[in-house]
């Protein structure tokens, strides 16, 4: 084991070879013999009841082995698609969560929902059949503005008022009394604009019967094939587990919209037996834009109580979020526990309380996308704070710091016991990087050159390495949320590792790698990572939030500890020592005190030939699993600073300077953290200046493409200046925190408190397009005039 | 995308002969636009007339005072032409600024004048440099030629064979870019012949490529920059989507046209 490959080492991505060089393989790379291919027939209205569906036409056509509809899904007894986390309303009773069946039974409810299957022998004649299918709609009115949807009549009959819950968290009354004693109360009204997450890998899904042994095997695009599984069982009623494998080959690119079980994959997987071919689904663009469940879209006024001195005495925040048509696997816990129990950011508030209604439209299922909740309580807190420092007259640097919470554990009055951080350290050395002091001499600059230049900040927090399952299972999670891991050391001494984590771009073939050959003093060649098919992998809760790190890795560290535990046995009988006289160190079993030793791979071959020690006494074989389940949350933090020069002519919004300081806690592999850092933050200048999901009064999706959706490029963005700080999480036993969403978490507040700074005042909505940031320089000198 | 009929006509002549036949045919050029929209059934066309085979709708050359254009260049081959350069530099600028590496090295300036989309970049440069389309029946000028939103002056069975582009004194063509697309929600052409001075603005009209009166008046007798300061574009009969309203599209229209007079101005 050398230095180059060890925890700490930025070592270049073992996958990296397989994709760049064509060789990965997705789901859509895999074929089945015999496959048919799937086409569904999607709705052109937002809203409408299904009056008669005829069918008879396209089954007939060329190809057509079979046209399926809900009427075939509810003979079949499947059951519809769950959402997993139950959120109680204020008074205590359940949420109220519509039926969602993978194919319309009697209504649709938003452009793209699936109203019926065409299995073909080819794709075109899969397609050219749905031309056939004639449906008798009555349209309904179209419900997409959150603000009307409580009288535009009822989506789901169950919900008469299109609400779903009507949550709170926090003390009203403790709150309300902070307020009373405020010197100074900030308000601010905010939008966390619609995303459309557009990963490059479209989703897929490949169902496959064996009639022979009655396994059904599902090759889909998920960030978590073991909670498809589970779900496709005990609840679609698809198979036993026993009788479902699901594999989740490469993955490319999820951002959380492939964590959910889809109404695609579930067809197919079902048709598979009735058509008795396997069959084939790979989403075109279009699909993927109508059909991926959309991230964010919130509605909120926030309010934030200070004293005389500018110290925070309570917040007050009111949100309403849109969840869509249906609710989606995780959707009803992003707005509410992934949301609230964040407010506090990195301040000591000592009262918030927050309200949060959960909307259903007639738009595309809202849920998790990188960060979820977070970015949205980030963008709050950090927009409000920024504003609050500009209505004191406190400089935005000055009035974080004499808010920061500087002593740990602490306790929010939101759930979330941060167990560690130094946020001044953070603001310090990126005020640094940002040469802050020198800012107003560039504003003058910029000026004289006619542009107008601005800096925002965003200290943000994110609760990661979701979750201690007992914690989460008595907020509402229908599932634990620990993980798995399992090591298997081969005779020869090599290493499989297989994780419950599952990678779609984060690089945990190298990082696990990493670790493991670094713990076992092996080389990190001789290691190799299994995951997503869980016929391999025993079991496992998938990768989001952040938790592949902080809580895939510590189980894999609870594995290894036990292989070693294991090869000290057996190297006892091997060097005729007694175990407790067993030392390992630098991948070597020896004897303390002598210069007896064997090579890690030495006594894994002991394990397997059983020469030197009796079966009865120790097991053959080197093999070891463990399930982690975390004590609390990580809490990665950091300050982003943004820096942007606008061209008031055009509305133009130039990012001339982005210095992200995080505290990731120990870090595994700086370039893999780094990029992880780069590629969230291009998502959240994507939010906070480029993307923005539209649909018109008719419900129809306006940016239902890129040449209406603006995916970030390249040259929309700067070079970053990263840095980090390192304050160990100290709940994990590798003293991790996890960093996959926090630039996506940190950059959206960033980016408009800069341009706002700008522009002289509050009112520039995301995103912050030339033409929005025109509309914003106008009412800047409109209102410069007025003074 | 629906079965078709191909075909590939090594003449023009051919290629005619075929499209009359056709009823429901259309010429293939660089498939940007036309292949697009058949893969979403949007177009169904019965056959396609593929245009890459056939001679002499290629290549680039100067003849006297024009910069002759085959309709099939591409524009990758516009944008690095050491002809065009020389001559007309704001219009290889113009190339070079088109779609992506991929779109500039198949699309075809003849499929862009032919589809006239009222966002596409060539129709402002062949407006305002008064260029001259050259079918395969007849000489069209620009002014003639650009009838509207994908609307033009080609008839049924009708084929760009070359765009003809006298040379300017000066010229220079600025794009203001709808963020997504990258197609222009303001695009404008400047140039200068003699005294004659022709602003074409594409992006912004409701009735796609025109030209801009104001711009064209107050440069008419100083062609420079400031001529343009305080010059007012009316709202009325422009775009509004929601990338930009009318009103933001009317005040881009002589921010872009000055940047463009600076850039044909520059030494
Ligand atoms: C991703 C992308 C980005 C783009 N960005 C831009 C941009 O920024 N600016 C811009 O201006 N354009 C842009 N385009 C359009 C592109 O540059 C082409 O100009 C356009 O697609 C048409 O040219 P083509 O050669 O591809 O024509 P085709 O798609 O082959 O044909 C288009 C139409 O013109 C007809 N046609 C073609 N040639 C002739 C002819 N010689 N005579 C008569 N009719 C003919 C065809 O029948 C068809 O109806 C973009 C395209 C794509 C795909």
């Amino acid at each position: 084991m050398s230095a180059k490959t060890g925890v700490g080492a930025p070592v270049l991505r073992k996958e990296d070879f397989r994709f760049i060089t064509g060789k990965g393989q997705y789901t859509d790379d895999i074929n089945r013999q015999d496959q048919a291919y799937a086409y569904f027939l999607r709705s052109p209205h937002a809203h409408a009841n299904i009056k008669k569906l005829d069918i008879s036409a396209a089954q007939k056509a060329p190809g057509v082995l079979g046209v399926l509809t809900g009427d075939d899904l509810a003979a079949d007894k499947i059951g519809g698609l769950i959402c997993g986390w139950m959120i109680h309303n204020k008074d205590g009773s359940p949420m109220k969560a519509g039926a969602h069946p993978a194919l319309a039974q009697g209504k649709v409810r938003y452009v793209g929902d699936h109203v019926a299957v065409v299995i073909a022998d080819t794709y075109a004649q899969a397609k050219d059949a749905a031309e056939k299918i004639i449906v008798d709609y009555q349209v309904l009115p179209a419900v997409v503005d959150m603000n009307k949807a409580k009288s535009a009549g009822a989506i789901h009959d169950v919900a008469p008022d299109n609400v779903v819950y009507d949550w709170h968290l926090g003390d009203k009354a403790a709150t309300d009394a902070a307020f009373s004693k405020a010197k100074h109360v900030t308000k601010i009204d905010l939008v966390n604009n619609r995303l459309i997450p557009n990963a490059m890998e479209p989703r897929a899904a490949i169902g496959d019967f064996d009639s022979g042994t009655g396994v059904y095997t599902l090759y889909t695009t998920s960030q978590n094939p073991h909670v498809a599984r589970l779900v496709l069982s005990a609840f679609v009623g698809i198979a036993p587990e026993h009788k479902l494998r699901v594999i989740a080959p490469d993955v490319g690119g999820g951002f959380g919209s492939k964590i959910f079980i889809y109404a695609e994959e579930t067809v197919c997987v079902w048709a598979s037996k009735k058509v008795g071919r396997p069959v084939k689904w790979t989403a075109d663009r279009t699909e993927a834009f109508l059909s991926d469940a959309h991230g964010r879209d919130h509605i909120s006024h926030a309010e934030l109580a200070l004293d005389d001195k500018g110290k925070i005495l309570g917040l007050r925040v009111k949100t309403k979020a849109n969840l869509g048509a249906y609710l989606s696997t995780f959707s009803s816990c992003v707005p509410t526990y992934l949301y609230a129990p964040l407010l506090s950011g990195q301040y000591d508030i000592p009262a918030i309380y927050a309200e949060v209604e959960g909307i259903y439209t007639t738009t595309a299922p809202v849920d998790a996308y990188r960060g979820a909740g977070r970015p949205e309580a980030t963008f709050l807190i950090e927009r409000i704070i920024e504003k609050a420092a500009r209505e004191t007259g406190s400089d935005p640097a000055m009035f974080r710091r004499k808010n920061f919470i500087k002593s740990f554990p602490h306790q929010t009055p939101v759930i979330m016991a941060y167990d560690t951080g130094n946020y001044t350290a953070s603001l310090d050395l990126a005020l640094e990087m940002a040469d802050y002091k020198n800012f107003a001499k560039r504003k003058k600059d910029s000026a004289k050159n006619g542009k107008l230049r601005g800096i925002g900040f965003s200290a943000y927090i994110e609760a990661c390495g979701i979750a201690p399952s007992a914690a989460v299972g008595s907020l509402g999670a229908g599932v634990g949320l620990w993980e798995s891991a399992e090591i298997r050391v081969n005779p020869v001494g090599t290493v499989e590792v297989l994780t419950g984590s599952h990678s779609h771009g984060q690089g945990h073939e190298t990082t696990f790698a990493q670790l493991v050959a670094d713990r076992l003093g092996i080389d990190i060649d001789s290691v190799a990572v299994v995951h997503g098919d869980t016929d391999k992998v025993q079991f496992g809760m998938g990768t989001y939030g952040s938790r592949s790190g902080a809580v895939g890795m510590s189980a894999i560290v609870k594995a290894v500890d036990k292989v070693i535990a294991k090869g000290k046995k057996v190297a006892a009988y091997a060097l005729e020592a007694a175990e407790k006289d067993i030392q390992f160190k630098d991948g070597r079993f020896s004897v303390a005190g002598t210069d007896k030793s064997l090579a890690f791979g030495e006594v894994a071959l002991q394990a397997y030939i059983a020469h030197k020690f009796n079966g009865q006494d120790l097991e053959p074989g080197l093999k070891e699993g463990a399930f982690y389940d975390p004590t609390n949350f990580t809490f990665p933090s950091g300050v982003h600073i943004c820096e942007v020069e606008i061209d008031p002519d055009t509305g133009t919004t130039d990012i001339v300077k982005w210095t992200a300081v995080d505290d990731f806690g120990n870090v595994i592999n700086p370039m893999i953290v780094e990029g992880q850092v780069h590629g969230g933050i291009a998502q959240g200048v994507g939010q906070a200046l480029l993307e923005g999901a539209h649909y018109n009064a008719d419900g129809q999706l306006v940016t239902a493409s890129y040449m209406d959706y603006t995916m970030p490029r390249a040259d929309d963005l700067p070079s970053f200046d990263v840095g980090m700080t390192n304050t160990p999480c100290t709940t994990n036993p590798l003293g991790i925190k996890g960093c996959g969403e926090a630039g996506a978490i940190a950059a959206p507040p960033a980016v408009i408190n800069a341009i706002t700074d700008a522009v002289g005042h509050e009112d520039v909505p995301m995103p912050a397009t030339p033409y929005a940031v025109w509309q914003a320089c106008q009412k800047g000198a409109r209102k410069l005039a007025a003074e | 995308m629906y079965a078709f009929n191909y075909h590939a006509p090594k003449t023009v002549r051919q290629a005619a002969t075929l499209l009359a036949k056709n009823e429901e045919g259309k010429v293939l050029a660089g498939g940007q636009t036309l292949l697009p929209t058949m893969k979403q059934r949007l177009a169904s066309p019965s056959a396609l007339i593929d245009l890459n085979h056939a001679e002499g709708m290629t290549g680039i050359e100067q003849k006297g005072r024009n910069i002759v254009i085959g309709a099939m260049t591409r524009h990758v081959e516009v944008a690095t032409s050491a002809v065009v350069k020389n001559a007309i530099p704001g219009l290889a600028a113009l190339a070079e600024g088109i779609g992506d590496a991929a779109v500039r090295n198949r699309g075809t300036i003849g499929g862009s004048i032919a589809n006239n989309d009222p966002a596409a970049d060539y129709p402002s440069a062949a407006l305002a440099l008064n260029a001259t389309i050259i079918t395969n029946k007849r000489k069209i000028t620009a002014d003639e030629f650009f009838q509207g939103m994908f609307a033009t002056a080609l008839e049924e069975g009708e084929i760009i064979v070359k765009v003809s582009f006298p040379i300017p004194s000066k010229a220079a063509y600025e794009k203001f870019p709808n963020p997504a697309s990258r197609y222009a929600l303001v695009g404008v052409f400047v140039a200068k012949k003699g005294s004659d001075v022709r602003v074409a603005v594409t992006g912004a009209g409701s009735n796609g490529v025109f030209r801009s009166k104001e711009c064209e008046a107050a440069l008419a007798s100083r062609f420079n920059a400031k001529a343009l300061d305080g010059v007012k574009v009316a709202a009325s009969g422009l775009n509004a989507d929601m990338h930009a309203s009318a009103d933001y599209r009317a005040h881009l229209i002589p921010v872009m046209a000055k940047r463009a007079v600076e850039k044909a101005t520059a030494k």
